[in-house]
């Protein structure tokens, strides 16, 4: 029996230009367009630009199913979530759900910082659809599994973060729908707790329940759904067995613009003094991947038409995460140069990021001080998740993910006899 | 448990609106005790904030009014407790109708993270006002026991006013909520209405005064003002036939009340759906 049915659902934006709030860069795109080719007559003008955040999506999902979403960020899966659980209206379709939904877009929604850890469970819960008897028959319950037992009469804005996210957890670990919806909350707290929130969602599905979640940890997706839908630009472009449509996500992702180049000085990115003829990474697969996991090592290499006569030049390459942090930033040795073509290769090894979207920004830097040209974005790419004999399928934290040297080692055994 | 099927679709709303409203009462409750639990945590006064603060105004209105401009009371009663009675009632609208305005922009954080029918912000919200109001009146019946003035049987009618001036408050509130989603200049707007409308109000004077003009070419208009019909109303259950009341105000102010709050709650009903767009 299929629990929930999705007919057609579309969901659009009107994007105000001029006027509206909020800027993000698809308005300043497009605005940049609209101004080159009106000129600057569009100055004063306010346009419309509609935006699909979600196009013909259809679906179903039969009882007891527990399906992961996928994509990229943008691609749809929150704003489908968000229709599935009400909150926002769909601009065509249909949405049939049969049964009582619970969704968990958030952990702690609606904790008030000045309240009591107690004051903010019957808060929190009553929000979430529980009832105020439903409450206080788990209350001892939900106390021992976020572990605060001590802190129940204190504000949680002295929370730590850990036992926030935990209370958070705990209450929504003790909603009893028959239709889960759940959005990237596994990616925080400790790893005993997310091992004990996972086992918890897996208890739901065996007990008959359905389960749709959202993550970017296609870990996670693989361990706990056994069917997952990938959105791309706001359209369900696959659906079906996980490690299939997991397969098929992984291989395009690859493809995203690890080469550009360009064929002549005319056409490419650049000024009067130097121009950029190609960027390039180049992963070294390994076992047949197809993508970058954090296993894999890359080559970075750059080619530049150099227009000066005579130059000290050199470069530095900033590497940055989608959020805009600099990972690390390499320079080059300055060295002098005639006019020409100038090629550069940089290695970063394996086991060196975590996983992650990631950007190459470059900079021609003359005089080892003036910077000539600085080409942001060069380079986009995903580095993947990937783990060997760990049950934990939590965010693996940090920015860099080394395999230095860290052993234990037995240093006295008690035997027993 | 019976299953029942939920449809969403553009422009549908929900079918059980005003069953899941009244199964949502208990959240409602939640809601309304954080804003009043919440409201005097880390002050050294507390509570008594809700005292001192219709206590001052009162003073500071006196002084003004009464002792310098030398308003007069309606004959027979005290000033002081004139004008506690209409502050009394007041700012129970006024304060109700600001936080009604703001409900759904406070909580913002809820309405983009989970569905239940959206007119519990707005009714939860007046919890605050209701209790600073419940403060107010106990101040205004220390206040008469001191001027020994003791209220007849028009009391019986005091909660028809007090209902009265929430439904007012819903009426122009529930308007300014929806609007104050898309456009935030209502938050500007509304502490400018506030106060005009303490002038145009018979607060610090009574509308016998107005009663008293009405050749002026202005008098008319003051009647048209819903919150007179209520205010002298409510003073008038308090103090009896001695304070000013014009019953024809009042029909004119039940009138209008109703036709803003059908309009309003109209206009909620069918902006709710796309707040978490706008917000």
């Amino acid at each position: 029996m299929s629990v929930i049915t999705v007919e057609n659902i579309s969901k659009q934006y009107i994007i105000d230009h001029q006027k509206g709030k909020g800027t993000n860069t698809l308005r300043d795109v497009l605005t940049e367009n609209l101004r080159s080719m009106f000129g600057q007559k569009t100055k004063n003008a306010i346009t419309h630009e509609e935006f699909w955040a979600l196009r013909d999506v259809n679906f179903s999902i039969e009882q007891g199913d527990r399906v992961g979403l996928v994509g990229h960020n943008g691609a749809g899966k929150s704003t489908m979530l968000k229709i599935l659980s009400k909150i926002i209206q769909p601009t065509t379709g249909t949405v049939r759900i049969r049964g009582r939904v619970a969704s968990l877009l958030e952990v702690g929604t609606g904790f008030h910082p000045e309240l009591t850890g107690r004051e903010n469970i019957f808060l929190n819960g009553s929000l979430l659809g529980m009832s105020r008897s439903e409450i206080k028959r788990q209350f001892d319950e939900i106390v021992a599994f976020a572990g605060v037992e001590k802190f129940l009469d204190t504000p949680v804005k002295r929370y730590s973060s850990g036992m926030y996210v935990r209370l958070g957890f705990a209450i929504s670990a003790h909603l009893d729908p028959e239709i889960m919806i759940v959005d990237e909350v596994l990616a925080v707290g400790d790893a005993e707790f997310q091992k004990k929130s996972l086992g918890k969602m897996r208890d739901n599905s065996a007990s008959g329940r359905t389960v749709i979640f959202v993550s970017h940890n296609l870990t996670a997706v693989q361990a706990l759904c056994n069917k997952t839908f990938y959105f791309e630009k706001g359209r369900l472009i696959e659906q079906g067995e996980t490690n299939q449509v997991i397969a098929s996500y992984l291989s395009k992702v690859a493809k995203t613009r690890l080469l550009r180049q360009w064929d002549t000085p005319e056409e490419a990115p650049g000024n009067d003094l130097v121009r950029v003829r190609r960027i390039e990474l180049i992963p070294d697969y390994q076992d047949n991947l197809t993508h970058i996991d954090v296993r894999t090592s890359m080559k970075f290499q750059f080619e530049f038409w150099n227009q000066m006569d005579h130059a000290n030049l050199n470069l530095s390459l900033h590497l940055n995460s989608l959020t805009g942090e600099c990972i690390f930033n390499i320079g080059t040795l300055s060295q002098p140069y005639g006019k020409g073509l100038i090629a550069a290769e940089c290695t970063i090894p394996g086991f060196f990021l975590n996983d992650g979207s990631y950007t190459i920004s470059i900079m021609i830097v003359k005089d080892t001080v003036t910077p000539l040209y600085v080409m942001e974005e060069g380079i986009t790419f995903d580095v993947e998740d990937y783990r060997e004999g760990i049950a934990w399928y939590g965010k693996w934290p940090g920015y860099v993910r080394p395999q230095f040297p860290f052993h234990t080692k037995m240093l006295e055994p008690v035997i027993s006899e | 448990m019976k299953t029942h099927e939920v449809i969403i679709q553009p422009g549908r709303s929900e079918r059980h609106y005003w069953r899941d409203l009244w199964r949502n009462r208990e959240l409602m409750y939640i809601l309304s005790m954080r804003d009043v639990s919440v409201r005097y945590k880390q002050t050294a006064l507390g509570t008594a904030w809700g005292l001192i603060r219709p206590l001052t105004t009162m003073l500071i209105m006196v002084f003004v009014f009464s002792k310098i401009a030398k308003l007069p009371a309606d004959p027979g009663v005290p000033y002081p407790l004139m004008v506690l009675g209409g502050i009394t009632v007041w700012t129970f609208f006024s304060t109700a109708f600001t936080q009604i305005s703001n409900s759904v922009t406070l909580n913002s954080n809820l309405v983009t993270k989970v569905y239940f029918p959206r007119l519990i912000m707005p009714i939860s919200s007046i919890a605050v006002s209701f209790v600073d109001f419940l403060v107010s009146l106990g101040l205004f019946i220390l206040l008469s026991i001191w001027y020994r003035f003791i209220p007849d049987w028009h009391l019986l009618l005091l909660p028809a006013f007090i209902i009265l001036a929430l439904l007012a408050s819903f009426a122009f509130g529930l308007f300014f909520a929806a609007v104050n989603v898309k456009f935030r200049d209502i938050g500007q707007l509304i502490p400018f209405i506030v106060q005009v409308g303490f002038y145009i109000c018979p607060i610090a004077y009574s509308s016998r005064l107005v009663a008293e003009k009405a050749n002026e070419w202005w008098a008319p208009f003051y009647w048209f003002n819903p919150m007179v019909g209520i205010i002298d109303g409510f003073r008038w259950s308090l103090l009896g036939e001695k304070a000013y009341f014009n019953p024809q105000s009042l029909l004119l102010s039940v009138s209008i009340v109703t036709v803003c709050l059908a309009l309003s709650l109209y206009f909620f009903r069918k902006r709710e759906n796309t707040f978490v767009d706008d917000i």
